[in-house]
């Protein structure tokens, strides 16, 4: 069957950067600013607070989304530049917020933000913020990172890379260090959740090596109920942890999107990488702990091999719930990768493929990735005459209703389910409990024929007594 | 030119805060109490703008800009339409790099064609945000070549952010429609009894609780401004016969436009809470009968109220046994800082304090009669006050918006959304039984006895075992 054969050759449909077609304006866009991806990335720092330079308002519509994805409060600030300022500089509103944000919250780390709005004008924030430092040598407490995320290039996971690479550069003591044998770096993705990123930390660590995470939401955003207020993050890669990276063995980055910071990390300190392109499928994660074993020069515990073992039988119990299913996905480009290749494996054909911007990585999806919206990815949709399964973020519902297909929520802003932050889809646990949370709701759409023809929604009854239903024929 | 438009939003004269003012600084108008970088905490002119406009259901709503304004923002609001469906759709040039270094008026044109071509809008509203006006791209021209090619109004909103705040939004697009909107179009059907209900967006279909009252008095909305609106409806709302501001402060100046230009009458008042509600349908008959409309409208109106209020204290009165002397902290702002209280008292809760942020003299008179004390009266409470006294135990229950709901739940206080994202409508007789039936779910609901048992290692337990 075609369908399941290895995937033909992709490519990024040709088109150079921007939108497929003549198209002149994003309808229902999928892209999320890269300054929200910065900030995102700065949340995963212990005592920081993330500072968007720009007008507050951008700072407003990024707080409002985050607390409706993670369901918590954020910290994040912004330097309120107005009309006047964003023509004569934005130096001293800068000196300001550092200033009071420093007084009131006393963070360890602000993480400062571009927007769209200073970076337009080509303000030297680098050398603003420099001059800023050495003014203020009481502010020796505190280190103020910058990450150029303007609005107008790329989407969160570029703000998100750009922030951790921003950390690695400012922060992360320079020149060999002596090497730890037991220390590992782990650069995630910006599509892993809090939760992920601790699954991943604890198979790194059972292979009896640490890892210093960079940047570590499993420690702040986690949801937990601290004993009491904090006007910044509560948990975290600590700042001083961050300066030790040199001493790792070896640094393992998630997702194409953190080979910048990798790369980074390497020409400072002389630790070699690795980039694993993705977390999620059977053949992704032996990749990933063959890594381990041969970094850690142990065999793989009995826990592992037993969740191996119970992912392959959840493989063999659940593959015929996908083979031959279409399945429309709209994702940033690393996190598309990862979910189509993982519907590939299982017999899926990708009906769409729409990311928000152009990366290397998408020759990984199977068939043709499109940047564009999710009015493409509605429209694409239709063009391969349909799908049985919708995955998206939260403002896919629209498209999911349109097509007729269950909504799959995946990627950000998911901001209408609980426990956005809590799912685990990587590793060979997590990508079991991704495989039942698909396979069920294409098992609950499917549809079998009638006697007069007309076809009705699948029960229990059809599952059990016309495996035919099941394309297995 | 947007400068002037901005003075224009300012020159408020029913304004008490600017009124108060000597003239050299009412001049400068409110944009000159500068935000504090580091300490700012809201929406921008375009977020207001925004707010104000998309209800308009049949419309377009382009964004002009690079990604931050419409991809972080779009589909956000929960705001309802019985009928189209476009005003959800996010719309947005998306500005490049290379579109801001040419300049993003082709970008713009061909957008604008793009959306009347697939989308067939009744007519396009065009935002203006901070890029954009930066870079001095000429969006009214570019607009106004679209509307003649097109065949549509095509119409720019100049709300780039770093003008000021959400309420400044408002302003701005309360004047947009008075210029360019506002007595386009004559309706074919005018009648005596039409009225305009100005700041009312529909949020979780509350208009939808307001008009089955006016119908039962024969009572049009010609134009709800706006919330699950029409265009052409906005564009024929000069021939409505009274307007009510309800519930904001942002929008008085259009309603002061509308009787400046039109002779239109208007009052502010608020459908929240049994009173206040008579008080609104009291004014609207009298409102219409002294314009002309039905001289029999007031006693038709006076025998609704009595029925209306007889039914919805009935249907209260459970609710007032078990929420009596409960307290509640009100954390919103502006006319919502006394209307709301009232509807709260009316249920017999005690209202601990309420936030007089964005509130005129004359809002916090209210609030200062209802409460009877002063010290009930705060303005922004900084997250970590906030935290400090819900921990402290200082009220039942917290009333607010979306921000502040997890500073609440993280003390393990009852929260309730009293804000525009809500999914619950308050508005009428029955939205004071809706929220009483919510204020009593939240505060008496099961989880609170399990969220705040002690841990096992904390509790009495441990200490036995020691
Ligand atoms: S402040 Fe300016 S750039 Fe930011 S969201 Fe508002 S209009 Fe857009």
């Amino acid at each position: 069957m075609s369908v399941i054969a290895p995937p033909a050759p992709a490519r990024l449909d040709g088109r150079p950067a921007g939108r497929p077609a003549a198209k002149a304006c994003a309808v229902n866009p999928l892209k999320i600013s890269p300054a929200l991806g910065g900030a995102l990335a700065f949340l995963g720092i212990d005592r920081a607070l993330p500072l968007l330079h720009g007008s507050q308002g951008c700072t407003a519509f990024a707080l409002v989304l985050l607390v409706r994805h993670f369901r918590e409060a954020i910290p994040l600030q912004t330097t309120a530049m107005s009309e006047l300022n964003t023509i004569l500089g934005g130096a001293d509103n800068l000196e300001q917020a550092v200033a009071t944000l420093r007084e009131r919250a006393s963070p360890r780390l602000i993480g400062l933000c571009s927007t769209a709005l200073t970076e337009t004008r080509d303000e030297d924030i680098r050398g603003d913020l420099r001059a800023l430092m050495l003014r203020h040598p009481e502010w020796q407490d505190l280190a103020v990172v910058y990450a150029p995320t303007p609005d107008f290039a790329g989407s969160l996971e570029v703000g998100w890379a750009s922030a951790v690479q921003a950390m690695i550069d400012a922060l992360v003591d320079e020149g060999p260090r002596p090497r730890h044998r037991r220390q590992v770096n782990l650069l995630p993705a910006s599509h892993m959740t809090p939760a992920d990123v601790e699954a991943v930390r604890e198979m790194i660590e059972a292979f009896d090596l640490s890892a210093v995470v960079l940047p570590d939401l499993s420690g702040s955003l986690d949801g937990h109920v601290p004993d009491d207020y904090v006007a910044t993050t509560l948990g975290g890669t600590r700042v001083e942890d961050i300066a030790g990276m040199g001493a790792a063995q070896i640094t393992l980055a998630v997702g194409e999107h953190m080979r910048g910071a990798a790369e980074a990390l390497q020409r400072r300190t002389g630790v070699p990488f690795r980039v694993l392109e993705r977390l999620t499928g059977l053949q992704a994660v032996d990749t990933f702990v063959e890594t381990l074993m041969a970094i850690s020069g142990r065999p793989a515990p009995e826990s592992v091999r037993r969740e191996r073992s119970r992912l392959v039988d959840a493989m063999l119990d659940g593959h015929g719930a996908f083979t031959g299913r279409s399945v429309a996905v709209a994702a940033e480009p690393d996190l598309l990768v990862s979910i189509t290749r993982f519907l590939n494996e299982l017999g899926c054909r990708i009906a769409a493929a729409v990311t928000s911007m152009p990366a290397a990585s998408l020759a990984g999806v199977p068939g043709t990735a499109v940047v564009g919206d999710l009015d493409d990815l509605h429209r694409l949709t239709e063009a391969a005459g349909g799908a049985d399964l919708v995955i998206a973020n939260a403002h896919g519902q629209a498209t999911a209703d349109a097509v007729g297909a269950p909504l799959f929520r995946l990627g950000f802003p998911v901001f209408d389910r609980l426990g956005a932050g809590h799912r685990v889809s990587v590793g060979y646990r997590g990508t079991r409990d991704l495989l039942f949370d698909i396979g069920n709701l294409l098992i609950a759409g499917r549809t079998v024929p009638t006697a007069r023809g007309h076809p009705r929604e699948a029960s229990d009854h059809d599952h059990l007594h016309a495996p035919a239903a099941l394309g297995c024929s | 030119m947007p400068d002037r438009q901005i003075a224009a939003a300012f020159d408020e004269p029913d304004c008490a805060v600017n009124r108060a003012k000597p003239a050299a600084e009412r001049q400068l108008g409110c944009a000159a109490a500068a935000l504090a970088p580091g300490a700012a905490a809201g929406g921008c002119a375009f977020d207001g703008a925004k707010i104000a406009l998309q209800p308009i259901t049949d419309a377009a709503h382009l964004v002009h800009g690079p990604i931050a304004c419409d991809g972080n923002s779009w589909d956000s609001r929960n705001t309802g339409s019985s009928g189209p469906q476009l005003y959800r759709t996010g719309f947005t040039t998306d500005l490049s790099e290379i579109d801001i270094i040419q300049g993003g008026e082709r970008r713009l044109a061909r957008a604008l064609r793009q959306v009347a071509e697939s989308h067939r809008p009744a007519a396009i509203f065009v935002y203006v945000t901070c890029v954009p006006a930066l870079i001095g791209d000429d969006v009214a021209a570019v607009c106004e070549a679209a509307a003649d090619q097109l065949g549509l109004p095509v119409i720019p909103v100049d709300v780039p952010g770093f003008v000021g705040s959400k309420n400044l939004g408002n302003k701005l697009a309360g004047r947009v429609l008075l210029d360019r909107v506002v007595g386009t179009r004559e309706p074919a059907d005018p009648s005596p009894t039409d009225i305009n209900l100005i700041g009312e967006y529909n949020v979780a279909g509350e208009l939808w609780q307001v008009r089955p009252l006016l119908d039962r008095l024969g009572v049009r909305v010609r134009a709800a401004i706006t919330g699950d609106a029409r265009y052409h409806d906005v564009a024929t709302a000069h021939r409505a016969r009274l307007s009510m501001v309800v519930c904001s402060k942002a929008m008085v100046a259009f309603a002061r436009g509308l009787h400046d230009r039109y002779g239109i009458p208007y009052f502010e008042g608020s459908f929240y809470g049994i009173g206040e509600t008579s008080a609104a349908l009291r004014q609207i008959a009298l409102g219409l009968a002294a314009a002309g409309g039905p001289a029999d409208l007031p006693a038709r109106a006076e025998a609704l109220i009595a029925e209306a209020e007889a039914q919805a204290r009935a249907r209260l009165s459970p609710y007032r046994a078990r929420l009596t002397g409960r307290r509640v902290l009100l954390y919103t702002g502006g006319v919502k800082s006394w209307s709301v209280v009232a509807a709260l008292q009316e249920m017999g809760l005690t209202v601990v304090g309420t936030s007089v942020r964005k509130s005129t003299e004359e809002d916090k008179d209210r609030a200062r009669a209802l409460l009877g004390d002063d010290a009930a009266l705060f303005g922004q409470i900084p997250a970590r006050e906030l935290y400090g006294r819900l921990a402290a135990g200082e009220a039942d229950l917290l009333m607010s918006g979306g921000r502040t709901q997890f500073v609440a739940l993280k003390t393990r206080t009852p929260w309730l959304d009293i804000n525009q994202e809500r999914h619950h409508a308050y508005a009428g007789y029955d939205g004071a039984v809706a929220l009483a039936a919510e204020v009593d779910a939240a505060l008496h609901h099961p989880v609170w006895h399990q969220v705040r048992r002690p841990a096992p290692w904390d509790g009495a337990g441990a200490s036995a075992c020691r």
